[in-house]
C-alpha cells in the first residue's frame, strides 16, 4: 500500500512539474500543485477519477466516430431501410455492469479520504486555531495561546493545524486549494478541519462561499514557516506591548490618531475579534486588507477611501469618514505607525 | 386554410385568441415565445459576465450589480428559459404524441403559462426598482435574509408566482399522460419523449412544493420579522440550502429527462431505426428521476454534514452514472447499424453526445466527496454544470425546435442557417467552458467579481469571453433563421422526416383538434408500423364523429395578474402598511375570477361531424 502511495507521488510530482512548466496555474495557489495534506489526498482521488472517466469517454467515442463514419447515410441510399433491432440483453448487461465496477474503482479512495480527511484524531494536543469568517476579512485565534491574527496565518510545517470555524455574518468557505481543499463557514455551528502544508510559502486562501460584493476580494494567506520559526513568531506575538511608543514622531502622531479613530473597530495585541482585523502585526502583512500591494500609498487611499477598494465592506461605516478628522495627512502619519507593526522577526518573508 | 383566416383577422383578435386560448399548441407556442425571450435576457446577463471577466480587476460593471447579475442570469435560464422552453416542447407535442385532442385540463394548462409568465416579469420588474437580487440563484441565507432593498423579495414573490405554474403544469401533464393516451397506446408504446416528459411531471410534482416551502420560509424571515433561517434567533440557515437542493436536484433532471426524450426520437428518426433497448431507456429514465431525489447532499460537501451523510451521498450521486450511461449506450447503438442522415436536428443530438459526456465524466468526478472539497463552488463546477445544462439541455431544445418546428408552424427552419447556429455555438461552448475546469482547479472560485493579476487565471478567462461571443452569434443567427423561415420558409408536409410516431400523422401544424378521429395504436413507433405495412397513416380507433372542444378563457390571465399585483402589495407592505390594500386588489382579483370559473357553468363546444367531413374533402 505504502508502495503504491509512493508511486503515485512521484508519478503525481512528474504531472505537476509538466504543469508548472505549461504555466498552469499560480504556484502556491493551484489545487494542480498540491504541497499540503488535504490537497494531495483530494487530488489523489482527483487524478483516480480522471483516469476512469477518460477511459469511458474513450470508449464512447471510439463507438460514436466509428459509427458515424460506417453508418452514416450514402448517396442514393436516402430510402435504405436498416434492420430494426430492439436491443441486445448481453450487451445491455454489459453497459451496466462495467460501470458499475468502474464507479467502485472510484467510490473506495473516495470514501476513506472522506473519513479520513474528518478525522479529529489527536487534535487535543495539535496547535488549535479557531477561525472567523467577517464580510470580507478572516480572523485567526490561537487557542491557549494568547494570540490574535488577522488575514494572515502563521503554522509550521509538517503539522496537522486544527482549524475550528464559525461566522461572524453571512456563510463563507474557507479554501486554500494548494494545502487542502474548503469547508464552508456557518454562523450556526463550527465546522472543524484540518491543514497540513509539507514546504515552508505563503499560501493563498480565498473565500469560496459567496458572501456579499466583495466576496471575490475576502483573500487571506497561510504562512508556512519552520517549526523553530513558529516558536519564534508564537514567543514574540506573545511578548507584544501594544501600546508601546514608536521610534518616529510622526509614527508617535499617527499612534495617537489611530486610538481616537481607529480602536473602536481594530485592536492591536491579543484581543478577540472586533469589528474590524486586528493590525498587531499589520508591518509584517503581505497585502492590504487581503488582497491591495502593500505600499504605504494604498494604505493612505484605503484609510481615506475604504469604499473605493472593497465595495461594500464594513470600515466604510466608520464616523471619522464623515466627520473629516482624518485627512490626507493625518492618514499618513497613521500609515507611519500602522507599518511599523513588526513585533516578530518571523514575517511572510522568512517563508520564502 | 387557418393560415388564410388568421391573416384577415386584426391583431387585436389575434392578440384576443392568444390571451384567452386554451388550445395546448398555443399555449405552447407562448411558451416558447416567452421563454425564448428570457433566454435572450439571460443570455444578455451572461455577456456582461464575461466581458467584467475578460481581463484581470476589470471595472465593467460594479461589484453590487455583478452580484445582480450572476443572481439573474441563474435564476433567469433555470426559472424562466429551460422550463418554459421545456415545456413549449412538452405542450407542443405530448398531447400529438398520445394522440389526444388537447390535454386534461386546458384551463389549468393556460393558467399555468401565465403565472410563469407574470411571476417572471414580477422577477425582473426588480431591475427598475432599486435592483435585482444579488444573492446568487441558490438565495443562502443569511446573506439572502439580509440582502438590503427588495430584489431578494422579488425574487422569493416571482418564483412562488412562476413555480405554482410550473407545479401546475406538470400536474397537467401527469394527468394528461394518464388518461388521454388514444387506444392501444399502452406505458410500454409511448414515445421517450412522452415518456420523459411524464417523468418530469412526477418530479415536478415531488420537488417543486420543497421550493414552495423554502421561499415561504424566506418570505416570513424577510417580510415579517420570522427567523427561520438566523442563527441569532435560533434559527439555521443550513435547512435552506437542504430545502433549496432537495427542490434543486430534482430540478436538474426535470430539465435533463425532456432533453433525454428528444435525442431518443431525434436518433431513432434520423437513423431510421427503433430504439435501441427501448425498455432499457425507460427504465433507465425511471431510475434517474427516482435516485436523483436521494443526492441533493452532494451540493452541499463542504457544509460540515460530516463523513457518513457525505460518504453516502457520494456513492448514491455515482449510481446515477449507471443509469445515465445506459442511456448513452444505448442512443449510440441505435445509430449503430442505421442509415443516419445529418440534418441539423440531429447535428444537436450528435453534437450533445461528447458534450454530455463529458459533463457526466464531471458529474462523477463531483460525487466523490473528498475530491469535491477542491472542487466545490469553483469554476470547475460552473464549467461542469453549463456541459450538462447547455450541452444537455439547450442542445435538446435546439434539436427538439428544428425536428417539431414543421409541426408546430408548417414551415421547415432554413438547413444552412441550422448549420451554422449549430457550429458556431458548439465551438463557442466548448471555449467557454472547457477552459473553466482548469479555472476552477487552478483556484478560482465562482461569484468572483474581479480575479487578481498574476494569479495565472488571465488567459483561461480571456479563452472563455472569446467563447461566450461565438454563442452569442450562433443564438442570432438562430434568431434570423426563425424570422426568415416564418417569412419565406419551405412549407411542411405533415411528415417531412418520415417520421415513426403519432404527431407525425397530422398535418403540419395541426388542426385545433389535432385528430379528425382517434388512432389505433398498434405498437411502439405507431405511424412507422403503419407505413412499414403500406398504410398511408393511422387507422381510426372510431367512426367520424362529433368532437367537444373545450372553450377559450381569460380567467387564467386575470388570475395570473391578481397574483402579480398582490406580489407587490406583499413586497412594499414592508415599509408602509398602507401597501397591503394591492394584496387585498390582487387577491380579490384572484378569489373572484376562481368563483366565476367555479360558478359559471362552461360546458366547451362541439365540432361537427358535417364540418369535419368538409374539412376533410378539401
Ligand atoms: C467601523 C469600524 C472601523 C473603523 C472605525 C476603522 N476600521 Fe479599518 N477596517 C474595518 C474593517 C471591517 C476592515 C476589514 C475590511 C475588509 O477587508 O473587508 C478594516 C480593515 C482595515 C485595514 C486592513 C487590515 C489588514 O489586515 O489588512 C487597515 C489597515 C485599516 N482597516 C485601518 C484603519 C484605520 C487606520 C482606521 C482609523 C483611521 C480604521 N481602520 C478605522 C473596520 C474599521
Ligand atoms: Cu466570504
Amino acid at each position: 500500500m505504502k508502495g503504491w502511495m509512493g508511486k503515485i507521488r512521484t508519478l503525481s510530482l512528474f504531472g505537476f512539474m509538466a504543469i508548472i512548466l505549461s504555466g498552469c496555474g499560480r504556484e502556491n495557489l493551484t489545487a494542480l500543485v498540491p504541497k499540503g495534506y488535504g490537497a494531495e489526498e483530494s487530488f489523489k482521488v482527483i487524478l483516480i477519477s480522471i483516469a476512469v472517466m477518460t477511459l469511458v469517454f474513450i470508449v464512447v467515442m471510439t463507438i460514436y466516430t466509428y459509427v458515424l463514419i460506417r453508418y452514416r447515410q450514402k448517396k442514393g441510399q436516402e430510402n435504405m431501410i436498416p434492420k430494426q433491432t430492439e436491443g441486445n440483453k448481453a450487451l445491455e448487461v454489459v453497459w451496466t455492469v462495467i460501470p458499475i465496477l468502474l464507479l467502485i474503482i472510484i467510490a473506495v479512495p473516495t470514501l476513506t479520504t472522506t473519513y479520513d480527511l474528518a478525522s479529529t484524531e489527536g487534535k487535543e494536543d495539535a496547535i488549535n486555531v479557531n477561525v472567523t469568517g467577517n464580510q470580507y476579512w478572516w480572523h485567526f485565534e490561537y487557542q491557549g495561546e494568547e494570540i490574535q491574527t488577522s488575514q494572515d496565518m502563521y503554522i509550521p510545517v509538517g503539522e496537522k493545524i486544527y482549524l475550528t470555524m464559525r461566522s461572524g455574518d453571512v456563510i463563507h468557505s474557507f479554501w486554500v486549494p494548494s494545502i487542502s481543499g474548503k469547508m464552508d463557514v456557518n454562523p450556526e455551528n463550527d465546522n472543524v478541519m484540518y491543514i497540513e502544508a509539507y514546504e515552508e510559502g505563503v499560501y493563498y486562501g480565498k473565500c469560496a462561499e459567496l458572501c456579499g460584493e466583495s466576496h471575490s476580494l475576502m483573500d487571506f494567506k497561510i504562512v508556512a514557516v519552520s517549526q523553530e520559526e513558529y516558536d519564534q513568531w508564537v514567543t514574540d506575538m506573545q511578548n507584544v506591548d501594544p501600546e508601546a511608543t514608536p521610534e518616529s514622531t510622526t509614527a508617535q502622531e499617527g499612534q495617537e490618531l489611530f486610538a481616537n479613530s481607529c480602536l473602536s473597530c481594530h485592536a492591536i495585541g491579543s484581543s478577540p475579534v472586533a469589528v474590524g482585523p486586528n493590525l498587531t502585526n499589520f508591518g509584517e502583512r503581505s497585502k492590504i486588507a487581503g488582497v491591495l500591494p502593500y505600499e504605504k500609498e494604498e494604505l493612505v487611499e484605503w484609510i481615506l477611501d475604504p469604499e473605493s477598494k472593497k465595495p461594500g465592506n464594513k470600515m466604510s461605516n466608520a464616523p471619522y469618514l464623515n466627520d473629516g478628522s482624518i485627512g490626507e495627512e493625518e492618514a499618513d502619519k497613521i500609515a507611519d505607525y500602522l507599518m511599523q507593526l513588526k513585533p516578530s522577526e518571523i514575517t511572510t518573508k522568512s517563508a520564502e | 386554410m387557418s393560415n388564410s383566416i388568421a391573416q384577415n383577422r386584426s391583431f387585436g383578435a389575434a392578440m384576443w385568441d392568444y390571451l384567452t386560448t386554451v388550445d395546448h399548441k398555443k399555449i405552447g407556442i407562448m411558451y416558447l415565445v416567452a421563454g425564448g425571450f428570457f433566454f435572450l435576457l439571460g443570455g444578455l446577463e451572461a455577456m456582461a459576465i464575461r466581458w467584467q471577466l475578460i481581463k484581470p480587476e476589470n471595472d465593467f460593471v460594479s461589484a453590487g450589480f455583478y452580484n445582480e447579475l450572476i443572481t439573474m442570469h441563474g435564476t433567469t435560464m433555470i426559472f424562466l428559459a429551460a422550463m418554459p422552453l421545456i415545456f413549449a416542447l412538452m405542450n407542443a407535442v405530448v398531447p400529438l404524441q398520445i394522440g389526444a385532442r388537447d390535454v386534461a385540463f386546458p384551463f389549468l394548462n393556460s393558467l399555468g403559462f401565465w403565472l410563469f409568465l407574470f411571476g417572471g416579469i414580477l422577477l425582473n420588474c426588480s431591475w427598475f426598482l432599486g435592483g435585482a437580487p444579488d444573492a446568487g440563484w441558490t438565495a443562502y441565507a443569511p446573506l439572502s435574509t439580509i440582502s438590503p432593498g427588495e430584489g431578494v423579495d422579488f425574487y422569493v414573490l416571482g418564483l412562488q408566482i412562476s413555480g405554482a405554474g410550473t407545479l401546475i403544469g406538470g400536474i397537467n401533464f401527469l394527468v394528461t399522460i394518464v388518461n388521454m393516451r388514444a387506444p392501444g397506446m399502452t406505458y410500454m408504446r409511448m414515445p421517450l419523449f412522452t415518456w420523459t416528459a411524464f417523468i418530469t411531471s412526477t418530479l415536478i410534482l415531488f420537488a417543486f412544493p420543497a421550493l414552495t416551502v423554502g421561499l415561504f420560509l424566506m418570505m416570513f424571515d424577510r417580510l415579517f420579522g420570522s427567523g427561520f433561517f438566523d442563527a441569532s434567533m435560533g434559527g439555521n440557515s443550513v435547512i435552506w440550502e437542504h430545502l433549496f437542493w432537495i427542490f434543486g436536484h430534482p430540478e436538474v433532471y426535470i430539465l435533463i429527462l425532456p432533453a433525454f426524450g428528444v435525442f431518443s426520437d431525434v436518433f431513432s428518426t434520423f437513423s431510421k431505426k427503433r430504439l435501441f433497448g427501448y425498455t432499457a431507456m425507460v427504465f433507465a429514465t425511471v431510475l434517474i428521476g427516482f435516485l436523483g431525489f436521494m443526492v441533493w447532499a452532494h451540493h452541499m460537501f463542504t457544509v460540515g454534514l460530516g463523513p457518513a451523510a457525505n460518504s453516502i451521498f457520494a456513492v448514491a450521486t455515482m449510481a446515477i452514472a449507471v443509469p445515465t450511461g445506459i442511456k448513452i449506450f444505448n442512443w449510440l447503438f441505435t445509430l449503430w447499424g442505421g442509415n443516419i442522415k445529418i440534418n441539423s436536428a440531429m447535428l444537436w443530438a450528435l453534437g450533445f453526445i461528447p458534450s454530455f459526456t463529458l459533463g457526466g465524466m464531471t458529474g462523477v468526478m463531483l460525487a466523490a466527496a473528498s475530491a469535491d472539497y477542491q472542487y466545490h463552488d469553483s469554476y470547475f463546477v460552473v464549467a461542469h454544470f453549463h456541459y450538462v445544462i447547455v450541452g444537455g439541455v439547450v442542445f435538446g431544445i435546439f434539436s427538439g425546435l428544428h425536428y417539431w418546428w414543421p409541426k408546430m408552424f408548417g414551415r421547415i427552419l432554413d438547413e444552412t442557417l441550422g448549420k451554422i447556429t449549430f457550429w458556431t455555438f458548439f465551438v463557442g461552448f466548448h471555449l467557454t467552458f472547457f477552459i473553466q475546469h482548469f479555472l476552477g482547479l487552478m483556484g478560482m472560485p465562482r461569484r468572483y467579481w474581479v480575479y487578481l493579476e498574476d494569479q495565472g487565471l488571465d488567459f483561461g478567462n480571456l479563452i472563455s469571453t472569446i467563447g461566450a461571443f461565438f454563442m452569442a452569434i450562433g443564438a442570432i443567427v438562430f434568431l434570423y433563421n426563425v424570422v426568415i423561415t416564418s417569412i419565406k420558409g419551405e412549407k411542411a408536409g405533415a411528415d417531412p422526416w418520415d417520421g415513426r410516431t403519432l404527431e407525425w400523422s397530422i398535418p403540419s401544424p395541426p388542426p385545433h383538434y389535432n385528430f379528425t378521429q382517434t388512432p389505433l395504436v398498434r405498437g411502439l413507433d405507431p405511424l412507422w408500423i403503419e407505413k412499414s405495412e403500406g398504410r398511408k397513416g393511422m387507422t381510426p380507433a372510431e367512426p367520424l364523429s362529433d368532437i367537444h372542444m373545450p372553450n377559450g378563457s381569460i380567467l387564467p390571465f386575470v388570475m395570473s395578474l391578481g397574483l402579480f399585483i398582490a406580489g407587490f402589495g406583499f413586497i412594499y407592505q414592508k415599509y408602509d402598511l398602507a401597501w397591503l390594500s394591492l394584496v387585498f386588489i390582487g387577491m380579490g382579483i384572484l378569489l373572484g375570477s376562481m368563483l366565476i370559473r367555479s360558478l359559471k357553468d362552461d360546458l366547451g363546444y362541439h365540432i361537427h361531424k358535417e364540418d369535419l367531413e368538409k374539412e376533410a374533402r378539401k
